[in-house]
């Protein structure tokens, strides 16, 4: 559905390669983590993927179209992005946030009419907000606040999302909250994504396929249960860590265990 | 209510109270004028002194006010949500000091002279806005892709004390009877004399508020960062760009109309918040009518506060907006 073809990008001219020579492929349907250490290149990565920076080399296909041939408008129909943090200028409320993911469906000088305020409902709805609809963005909790931000995306309707790091600012109750909302909207609505983490377990639990990348290159890629490996946790953080099988839940879980040299 | 519904009636709301104040403050001054007798056609124009009073000595004046003010008060709204930063204004970004220069060079060296009815002056503020508005525009574009509003931000405000130096340099340079003059412009004067700086200052106005017409939406986006915009469908360098240049077109045409009269540009787009939230489809249209009504009440004060002495509207605005920018800044931080 969504794919990299050997990309690679660099920031300035001249500078270092901060993703270099990656391919990925999101098949439709797909929940896919993205696991590395910082400046490990996934934050780069999502954003070609999204189209919100061209690669320096490579391509990135949406379906068989070359993203860069795509407008803006089309790719965000169907491509939408939860970003690390959102950090507002100006104050508006949930409900107006969330009815900016309308933009891509909207002509220039069309209002949001009632079809639009109702995916707009459903989309805090499906993510446990819908309460906090006329609130001051500014004044909600990180958790609220993510998940009014991925409500927003949702409203964007489109079929794949990429969250960078979504569950990073918030404590343990919300990250559950979050990574639930996230796999049932996968397994329910269908909708293909690709999470970028730093926390292991999260993507144990959730993505049945994880990318390692490692200084701006895929240090392995496969189903989690292959890839998450104490060799490749090594590896990718230079920890040494207990990798097993956690009973109740049946997926794994990673302990780390100590720093090891590089 | 529907969102269209709430868009329409705001700013309805709003264009009457422009539309209110822009008929009565003819009526205002030295002599009492009756509204419905200027606007009596049963009497002939010859007798008619109250239409003549409101149409050829006042209306002008007030006209080029709401002018003024709503060109510096949209600007102000479309460069404070471009570059993220509720305190920019029309001003930041140097294309008033370029415009002011340009209109001191042109008094000091005594190139007052008509051009198809308009004054030398404020064609040569308008010309020195373009050309402040190209540089910043060229080194904000050189850096990186698109545009940098960092350096946009930067190079502005180093422009605008550059050019500051220019101008006191060329005060210093001039005459008495023309510094003198050089000082009147910088406190912003909007008694245009007739219609005529207005009809050439309308056609760049038009423009700008054209393009400002497709911003809003986009505008809202933008305020939430340049990669959450881009992700949701804004194509955000174009964005950008033509959100700068319309500010711009806007701010030089409105200075050399008025000159640099300050303060409207900030105050107004934080008033019309406060009364309406951040939805630019409401804020942008509210901003401008509520620039053009306060700036016309900004300048009706100015000329009868101390009747028959005439003050010029730079210090009304100014006494008014120093006062609330620093509350501002204090309330933010």
């Amino acid at each position: 559905m969504l794919s990299a073809d050997h990309v690679s990008f660099r920031y300035a001219p001249g500078g270092p390669l901060v993703v270099d020579d990656v391919s990925v492929h999101l098949a439709q349907g797909a929940l896919v983590g993205i696991l590395g250490p910082n400046g490990s290149g996934k934050t780069t990565l999502l954003r070609l993927l999204s189209g919100t920076r061209k690669p320096s080399a490579g391509q990135v296909f949406l379906g068989d179209q070359p993203l860069a041939r795509l407008s803006r408008r089309e790719v965000a129909r169907r491509i939408a992005v939860v970003p690390q943090e959102t950090e507002l200028a100006f104050e508006y409320s949930a409900i107006e946030i969330v009815l900016m993911g309308r933009h891509p469906h909207l002509g220039v000088f069309t209002v949001e009419g009632p079809e639009d305020l109702r995916i707009a409902r459903e989309a805090l709805a499906s993510t446990g907000t819908d309460h906090l609809a006329e609130r001051p963005f500014h004044e909600l909790s990180g958790g609220e606040k993510q998940r009014v931000v991925i409500a927003a995306a949702l409203a964007q309707s489109a079929a794949l999302l990429l969250l960078d790091e979504p569950t990073a600012s918030l404590d343990l109750g919300y990250q559950l909250e979050v990574s639930t909302l996230l796999q049932r909207l996968n397994q329910d609505h269908g909708v293909t994504m690709a999470i970028s983490t730093h926390d292991l377990n999260l993507a144990a639990s959730i993505c049945r396929q994880l990318i390692l990348m490692r200084d701006g290159r895929v240090l392995a890629a496969g189903p989690t249960d292959e890839v998450l490996t104490p060799e490749n946790v090594r590896l990718l953080y230079d920890v040494e860590a207990d990798v097993q099988i956690h009973g109740d839940t049946g997926h794994l879980t990673v302990v780390p265990v100590r720093r090891v040299p590089r | 209510m529907s969102i269209r519904r709430r868009i329409v009636t705001i700013v309805s709301l709003f264009a009457l109270g422009a539309i209110a104040v822009v008929l009565w403050a003819p009526t205002v001054g030295s002599t009492s004028i009756s509204l419905s007798r200027a606007f009596d056609t049963s009497i002939p124009w010859e007798e008619n002194v109250d239409a003549q009073i409101f149409f050829v000595a006042r209306l002008p004046r007030v006209l080029s006010g709401a002018i003024v003010g709503a060109a510096l008060a949209a600007a102000g709204v479309v460069l404070q949500a471009m570059l993220r930063n509720p305190l920019a204004t029309p001003f930041t970004l140097g294309v008033s000091s370029g415009g002011a220069l340009g209109a001191m060079l042109a008094i000091a060296l005594g190139l007052d002279v008509g051009i198809v009815g308009v004054s030398s002056i404020p064609i040569a503020s308008f010309a020195g806005s373009l050309v402040a508005m190209g540089i910043v525009y060229w080194l904000a574009s050189s850096q990186k892709r698109g545009l940098s509003t960092n350096v946009l931000l930067l190079a502005g405000v180093t422009l605008n004390s550059f050019f500051s130096a220019l101008i006191l340099f060329v005060q210093y340079m001039a005459d008495f009877t023309q510094s003198f003059r050089t000082v009147r412009w910088l406190m912003g004067d909007l008694d245009v004399g007739s219609y005529s700086p207005i009809i050439a200052a309308i056609p760049f106005i038009v423009a700008a508020f054209a393009v400002f017409a497709i911003l809003p939406r986009t505008l809202n986006l933008l305020t939430l960062g340049e990669d959450v915009a881009a992700a949701r469908g804004v194509e955000v360098v174009r964005a950008q760009r033509l959100a700068f240049l319309s500010a711009s077109l806007a701010t030089g045409a409105a200075v050399s109309l008025g000159g640099p009269i300050g303060f409207i540009g900030i105050v107004v787009p934080h008033l019309v918040r406060l009364m309406v939230g951040s939805d630019h489809r409401v804020v942008l249209p509210a901003a401008a009518l509520f620039g053009a009504a306060f700036t016309v009440l900004c300048d009706l004060t100015a000329r009868t506060i101390m009747a028959p002495l005439e003050l010029p509207v730079g210090i009304i605005t100014a006494l008014i907006g120093g006062p609330f920018f620093l509350w501002l800044l204090v309330k933010k931080s």
